[in-house]
């Protein structure tokens, strides 16, 4: 394995590092409710929270697909029991910005739901790769996985197109502004780390797809 | 500098006004960059002293006017208007200034005078929303003579009985309230009289997502969102949308104009 030179961290050391991780994944949250009682979520706060748990769904979605990444060029493979919590994140944030357009743009009304996917592709992309998300969510269970076998494997792969349709639907969004300096960052950095899985690991080059 | 000017009673609604902060800070001014809060932030730069309006195209009268004689042209008063973003939110704003009307009337169109263009100011120390490519700078925008001599047409110098800050587009604006906000042209240069309708800057941009008329209109969406309702800014966070009203309300007043047209074609 490579950098099999470091010391592989113990499952105490995760166990510390672990909950430290979930403050900071927790950090947008509360700098929405401290922002909300400074009165600060600028002058329109449903707009600022929509896209801001946006945001931060992407940087959670890079941070989850870093995991693979990040065991293999540290050499720390005792990483990956972070990974759910992290994919559990995005889901998360993912959540929050559907539910806050619901409520928000369409009052939660399911017809007036239903006619904005139809009618805007960017919306439709946006609720496609929440499809695989919630679904992803749901068997993230160790129960899940036993039942699932190599089926759930399969299904949490669908996080790479879940990637793609999500940089998709934030490019459609800008397009109006054509201000994609934004969309250009994280889909770079998508990418790479997509393209991270791509690399063969040194010796073991026979066995990589 | 505060400016005294009577509220006309005729211009006055019963919603309550969007608190001066929002008005002022939170505003779509893409020269200042594309942020709600940039036009604030970067306004400061503007530069509105000495300012002239030069007047062209088909006008007996064509010049250059001082800001001071422009404002000095009719009484100032206080109107308070509803401003429909294309976006989908709204605000409610005590405007300063005096019928757009009577600017022309001085400047005495011709009668080949069919359309008024206005041409928002350049300053690219002030402005570094110029160095973006969104627009084709500068921002111009355009009214029909009959839209332009309506009585609801104002042409603006202040806000909240104070000199209008940058983000609001100092030093004159004009405002459209029966029209989505980009209509109303700010921080004004120069007033041109055309025979043929202008190419306005957001028609460029994006022909299909952004008409000539603009007139505020729920039955109409944008490509991107419903524009069936809208959101009232300084409602508070969990206050409901409101239904967006034809002409943004003003319907009774400026429907005629569009009599016999198709406004989902001419939107």
């Amino acid at each position: 394995m490579a950098a099999s030179q470091a010391r592989p961290w113990t499952a105490r050391q995760i166990g510390f590092f672990k909950p430290l991780l979930f403050i900071v994944c927790l950090y947008p949250v509360m700098r929405w409710l401290w922002l909300g009682f400074q009165g600060a979520l600028t002058a329109n706060p449903p707009e600022f929270l929509i896209r801001s748990s946006g945001i931060w769904a992407l940087v959670a979605l890079c941070l989850t697909l870093a995991v693979t990444p990040l065991r293999r060029c540290l050499g720390q493979p005792a990483l990956l029991r972070c990974r759910r919590m992290l994919g559990l994140f995005t889901f998360f944030y993912s959540a929050l910005h559907v539910l806050g357009w619901a409520y928000w743009e369409r009052g939660l009304s399911l017809s007036a739901m239903w006619d904005d996917i139809v009618q805007r592709p960017f919306i439709a992309i946006g609720v496609l790769a929440m499809v695989p998300m919630l679904a992803q969510a749901v068997t993230s269970t160790r129960g899940w996985m036993s039942r699932l076998g190599a089926r759930w494997h399969t299904l949490h792969r669908a996080i790479y197109p879940v990637a793609i349709l999500s940089v998709w639907h934030f490019w459609l969004i800008r397009a109006g502004k054509n201000d994609f300096a934004e969309v250009y960052a994280y889909g770079a950095v998508l990418g790479l780390l997509l393209l991270a899985r791509l690399v063969p690991l040194e010796g073991r080059r026979g066995n990589r797809p | 500098k505060l400016w005294k000017a009577a509220r006309n009673p005729d211009f006055d609604l019963s919603d309550a006004l969007t608190s001066e902060r929002d008005v002022t800070t939170y505003n779509n001014y893409y020269e200042f960059g594309t942020g709600k809060a940039d036009p604030a932030r970067h306004g400061g730069e503007l530069k509105t002293e000495p300012w002239t309006v030069s007047v062209e195209g088909e006008v007996a009268r064509p010049g250059t006017f001082d800001l001071d004689d422009l404002r000095r042209l009719a009484p100032l008063e206080e109107r308070v208007y509803r401003l429909r973003c294309v976006e989908a939110w709204s605000m409610v704003i005590p405007w300063l200034g005096y019928p757009l009307a009577s600017l022309i009337r001085k400047v005495e169109p011709t009668g080949d005078a069919k359309f008024v263009e206005f041409t928002t100011v350049m300053q690219p120390e002030a402005m570094p929303g110029l160095r973006s490519r969104i627009i084709d700078w500068p921002y111009v925008e355009a009214l029909r003579m009959d839209e332009a001599m309506h009585p609801l047409s104002l042409l603006v110098f202040g806000v909240y009985g104070k000199p209008l800050p940058s983000a609001n587009g100092a030093p004159l604006r004009v405002a459209i309230p029966w029209k989505y906000g980009f209509k109303s042209g700010k921080s004004i240069v120069k007033i041109r009289f055309t025979r043929e309708q202008p190419l306005t800057s957001w028609m460029k941009v994006a022909p299909q997502e952004y008409g000539f008329y603009a007139n505020v209109n729920p039955d109409v969406p944008h490509p991107r969102w419903s524009q069936a309702t809208e959101r009232r800014i300084g409602a508070g966070v969990f206050a409901p949308r409101e239904k967006t009203l034809p002409f943004n309300g003003y319907a009774e007043q400026v429907a005629a104009l569009y009599q016999g047209m198709d406004l989902r074609r001419d939107f």
